[in-house]
């Protein structure tokens, strides 16, 4: 799939994924395992490029840099979270940690290496690839984006809405002694409630 | 020195593990559990993206359109339920999560 310098690209940004991603999980300080998060992402998107998906790759770097990453910043600094106490004991369950994630990783490295693939999958791809030439990855996912799966498009703009949604409804509170204006309130008023004539007998003040 | 399929698979599992991992180390601590609920999903879409540029299969792009779409909703909404706990808590360590058992 790759060589020659590609492939020398393809193993900085893996080993620097990787180094990140451990950096990620093993920083004591939060904020350096979201700058380090940032990193893994940087790298995944030049992953991302040498395969050819240049659009997923920018959508990588704009969504989960942009917007996640910096989510995750902004709620780490603006928590006042004593850290160092949180970090107490984590080490108790590393090792079973660490047997749970070798299990794992020798299953996983077990099932990618020993696969074959089946010689009718050629036949069976649902979207062909066109010629980059012909057409460049960002255009040729539109064209079937928004045909042949506008209803998930759909469904993801409703997912985005209802976690927007929900995060406001969330987090949205009103403190108990701020004066707030109620337009309503202001709307009902009449003369009648808003004005109060009083007489006023001559010499005499009110 | 030829990179093929199997090279981005065991990339991503090594992720993937480090994500699982990452979440048994920082038991008590949320905010990283949530940042290796990310390095999971990206491991998810590094294989999506692998087999699609080795099969010239771009229905795999899309879906990995749509775990990143899920990944940012999961994260704001996490994040929420985050700050909100804070505010009554004062505290985001996973052992304080007993609120519910009365």
């Amino acid at each position: 799939m790759l060589n020659g310098l590609e492939a020398v690209f393809f193993y900085l940004f893996a080993f620097i994924a990787v180094a990140s991603a451990f950096m990620v999980i093993s920083a004591r300080n939060p904020v350096h395992s979201v700058l380090y998060l940032i990193l893994t992402f940087f790298n995944a998107a030049g992953l991302f490029l040498l395969t050819g998906a240049e659009f997923l790759a920018m959508i990588l770097l704009v969504v989960y840099v942009g917007a996640v990453a910096v989510l995750f910043l902004f709620v780490v600094m603006m928590l006042d979270v004593d850290f160092a106490e949180l970090k107490s004991g984590a080490l108790q369950y590393a090792p079973i940690g660490a047997l749970v994630g070798l299990i794992l990783a020798a299953e996983l490295i077990v099932v990618t290496g020993g696969y074959a693939f089946s010689p009718k999958l050629a036949t069976a791809v649902a979207q062909p690839t066109p010629d980059i030439a012909v057409r460049h990855n960002t255009a040729a996912l539109g064209d079937i984006l928004y045909t042949d799966y506008i209803y998930f498009f759909q469904i993801a703009g409703l997912v985005l809405l209802v976690a927007m949604i929900g995060a406001i409804v969330l987090t949205l509170r009103h403190k108990p002694n701020v004066k707030r204006q109620s337009i309503p309130a202001q709307v009902a008023r009449t003369p009648a409630t808003a004005i109060e004539v009083k007489k006023v007998e001559t010499g005499k003040g009110i | 020195m030829v990179v093929g399929i199997g090279h981005y698979l065991t990339l991503s599992a090594v992720m993937f593990t480090l994500g699982v991992f990452g979440i048994f180390l920082n038991r008590k601590n949320v905010i990283v559990i949530l940042m290796s609920v990310e390095l999971i999903l990206l491991a998810v879409n590094i294989n999506f993206v692998a087999f699609s540029a080795h099969l010239g299969d771009l229905v795999g792009q899309v879906f990995a359109i749509f775990v990143l779409t899920v990944a940012a909703a999961e994260a704001a909404i996490g994040l929420a339920i985050l700050v909100v706990f804070f505010r009554n808590r004062g505290s985001i360590a996973v052992e304080d999560v007993n609120m519910m058992k009365g």
